[in-house]
């Protein structure tokens, strides 16, 4: 066994360790959180993960707005300018691919990379 | 020539043979296509006591040999790719005399995993199977470092006995 051999056991020893380094280190990165994204008129307003509690004010250029909170990895709206406040009487929601929808506004909150929902009833 | 001729059958059959044992043996860790590889043992002792030519020969019989026996034409082409790129890169490092056996066998044994899961990406068009590639990487190292202390042993030990049947012959 020459000296070349132990640098190359050593070399290729090192490049495996980087590389599983490297490749858990990416996995973490692109394994993303549930989350609630929020769209006013179909352009992207802003993005809260589910884990942490939070309240933001939505608002329009025109004034109208949504209060969005997070709780319990659940999101809902507590509060609304729109005349019919539908979207605030809707029950939090937390699972993939969830809405709340505020027709006035033109407001949706979506969850993504959210909780896969089961079915909630069957019949036969 | 008929020397020659006659221990590249009798290389080519061993490792054919040890192809099928790592077939009826696999060795299962989680990841698929980690093995040993022993034919590998064969080739290495082929480029060392043969010569260039007749180990590529070898080991292109072989692949093709158990691609039809115990394989189907996709395990033949993973195969085959390895066995090349793995062949090649031997052969340079033999050529470079930078390594000793351990060294070049260490070499082939990395780079027929990295041969594989090559073509591997291609034909499954997912470069995520990178992911494999640490594994691959160490495996292959572990494994060439086994069959290069196997294959510095085997050619010290054959050299002598070709050498010593050459003089018998004379």
């Amino acid at each position: 066994m020459k000296k070349n051999d132990v640098i190359l056991l050593a070399a290729l020893i090192v490049a495996a360790l980087a590389g599983f380094g490297g490749v858990s280190l990416y996995s973490k990165l692109s394994t993303r959180e549930p989350q609630a994204v929020a769209y006013l008129d179909g352009e992207e307003q802003g993005r809260y993960p589910l884990s942490e509690d939070t309240t933001v004010e939505i608002r329009q250029t025109d004034g109208s707005y949504n209060i969005l909170q997070i709780q319990n990895g659940k999101a809902e709206i507590t509060a609304a300018s729109c005349p019919d406040k539908v979207c605030v009487n809707h029950r939090p929601v937390g699972g993939q691919g969830e809405s709340l929808v505020c027709l006035p506004n033109k407001m949706v909150v979506e969850i993504e990379n959210g909780e896969e929902l089961g079915i909630d009833a069957g019949t036969r | 020539m008929a020397k020659k001729v006659a221990y590249m059958g009798m290389l080519t059959a061993l490792a054919f043979v040890f192809s099928y044992i790592e077939f009826l043996l696999p060795i299962n860790l989680g990841v698929p296509g980690i093995k040993l590889g022993l034919a590998n043992l064969v080739v290495i002792v082929a480029l060392y006591l043969l010569d260039v030519r007749w180990a590529c020969s070898l080991s292109v019989v072989r692949i093709l040999l158990v691609g039809l026996t115990f394989g189907n034409p996709a395990s033949m082409i993973y195969s085959l790719a390895g066995g090349i790129l793995s062949l090649v890169i031997m052969i340079i490092a033999k050529k470079g005399k930078l390594f000793s056996v351990m060294g070049v066998s260490i070499l082939g044994g990395v780079f027929h995993n990295i041969g594989q899961i090559v073509v591997a990406v291609f034909v499954v068009e997912t470069t995520s199977l990178l992911y494999y590639l640490p594994v691959l990487i160490l495996s292959g190292t572990i494994a060439g470092v086994l069959i290069g202390i196997l294959s510095a042993i085997l050619i010290r030990h054959l050299k002598k006995a070709i050498q010593a049947e050459g003089t018998k012959c004379e």
